[in-house]
């Protein structure tokens, strides 16, 4: 066997991958929220904020490295979802799954497939929008010229409908990361029953904060409209 | 749960004559059961009734019929070996049941494991995992050394045992929404490389184990944990853990 075929082309490597670029992903969540958090102290807070993310050397850098986890994790899961059903050609009559696993765990594709729709969607909406047009005004605080991305965000969170899908969204990914936290543990063989509770309740609560954070900053800013 | 009156079921059972042909759902009516029958002496009351009217018997696997020798397999009701924990087929009992029930009766599903006929697959894939590294090469004839020469860490002892209590049944494959067969494998990695007389060829073992489960076209584990609670010896979690890392620090060894 070629040298290292075996870290990177099988059954158990994959799901290590899918693993370790699902962990990256679930702390670059928690700068992404922190940084939307910011919006709660207000426009040149959050401005100032975005300017930073969009400007710090190391944070460029990790954009490609974000996109690459993004990619790997996304293109790994379909690849690993076919094999998956290959694997069983003639399925059951009848199957009591409830018996002996939980939903989000079985419907990892579902759960990651509504997340991908809103990512593709949130990334016109925002990532776009800020980077590549000049659609938001800008104006100068201290010497500095920021873009006025807390008004493209907040005037979004006008809009009822794309609110509501913000949130189902946020609550597809709650599900995903439910089983996603504790199950990237399991594949990497960081895990075993002395462990197992404190990690299945570390990521359930993880995935609520994530959940209820994200959406609050919707929701509020909905009822709230930012001038 | 039901009382000692005899039972009378409805089974939807499948039926199909060889490997390359269609198989289908069929609908039996059978009658007088005692719920302190075995699912398989309903069977065999089954097939008794089938042969008096000139039809032809439902085929299926057993053999030791007390749950060690990992024989039996079935689909019932949806799980594999049925509802029940810690059980194999032949150790579930018609009082699970009540009278009037339907019951579907499936074989074991996984492209790894085509059936033969009827209810019986061809779980020789799961040997072929096993011969690719579930073994030791110690020498044990001649002058064998005193068990107690090697010191064993009773809490590594008991892991091994408790792995090694695995019977291949496949029932982890059967009801694995992705028909990976991690589980068995990792229960025969672990009853070796927790043991001193293991450890020696843990390295290849899980390499080569893996490499034919890949083969043989098992699915990926997505750690659903459907698994460990079918399991009729409860085998845990912990083994495909303990194989993952035996696995990827083996691999990037190579």
């Amino acid at each position: 066997m070629s040298p290292l075929k075996g870290f990177f082309n099988s059954s158990v490597a994959r799901k290590f991958w899918m693993a370790i670029t699902g962990l990256f992903l679930i702390t670059f969540l928690l700068v992404h929220l922190g940084v939307n958090l910011v919006m709660f102290a207000g426009k040149d807070a959050f401005n100032q904020a975005t300017h930073f993310m969009a400007t710090n050397p190391l944070i460029q850098v990790m954009q490609y490295v974000l996109a690459a986890g993004f990619l790997v994790h996304i293109i790994m899961g379909i690849k690993l979802t076919m094999q998956n059903k290959a694997a069983r050609s003639v399925g059951y009559a009848y199957e009591n799954a409830a018996a002996n696993s939980s939903w989000s765990s079985r419907n990892m594709i579902i759960s990651g497939g509504l997340v991908l729709v809103f990512l593709i969607l949130h990334m016109r909406n925002f990532f776009y929008e800020m980077k590549f047009t000049e659609n938001i005004g800008t104006y100068t605080l201290d010497g500095v010229v920021l873009h006025n991305d807390f008004l493209l965000v907040s005037s979004l969170f006008t809009t009822w409908y794309y609110v509501v899908i913000y949130v189902l969204a946020f609550i597809a990914l709650g599900i995903h990361l439910n089983h996603g936290f504790q199950s990237a543990f399991q594949s990497a063989g960081w895990k075993n029953s002395n462990w197992k509770g404190l990690m299945q309740t570390v990521g359930t609560v993880f995935s609520a904060i994530i959940a209820i954070g994200f959406s609050a900053i919707a929701i509020y800013f909905f009822l709230n409209p930012a001038q | 749960m039901s009382s000692n009156k005899d039972m009378d079921l409805l089974l939807k059972i499948w039926r199909q004559a060889d490997a390359n042909s269609k198989g289908e759902l069929v609908d039996y009516n059978v009658t007088g059961i005692s719920p302190d029958s075995s699912f398989l002496e309903m069977l065999d009351v089954l097939n008794e009734q089938l042969v008096e009217k000139g039809q032809e018997p439902v085929v299926f696997d057993h053999d030791c019929r007390e749950g060690i020798c990992g024989m039996c397999s079935l689909f019932i009701n949806g799980e594999a070996h049925g509802p029940g924990d810690q059980i194999t087929t032949c150790q579930l009992h018609m009082r699970s049941f009540n009278d009037g029930d339907t019951i579907y009766i499936e074989p074991f599903r996984a492209t790894a494991m085509p059936v033969i006929k009827d209810l019986v697959v061809d779980r020789s894939s799961m040997d072929k995992i096993q011969q690719a590294g579930g073994y030791v090469s110690v020498n044990t004839s001649g002058n064998t050394q005193d068990a107690n020469a090697l010191p064993i860490p009773k809490a590594d002892a008991d892991a091994a045992f408790d792995a090694a209590t695995c019977i291949g049944c496949g029932a982890c494959i059967a009801t694995c929404k992705n028909a990976s067969a991690m589980l068995f494998l990792s229960a025969k990695v672990s009853q070796f490389a927790l043991l001193p007389q293991g450890k020696v060829e843990a390295a290849d073992r899980v390499k080569n184990m893996v490499r034919v489960m890949d083969e043989e076209g098992f699915g990926n584990c997505t750690n659903t944990g459907a698994c460990e609670v079918e399991c009729p010896k409860g085998i845990s979690l912990d083994n495909i853990a303990r194989m993952n890392r035996e696995y990827l620090s083996a691999s990037l060894a190579d």
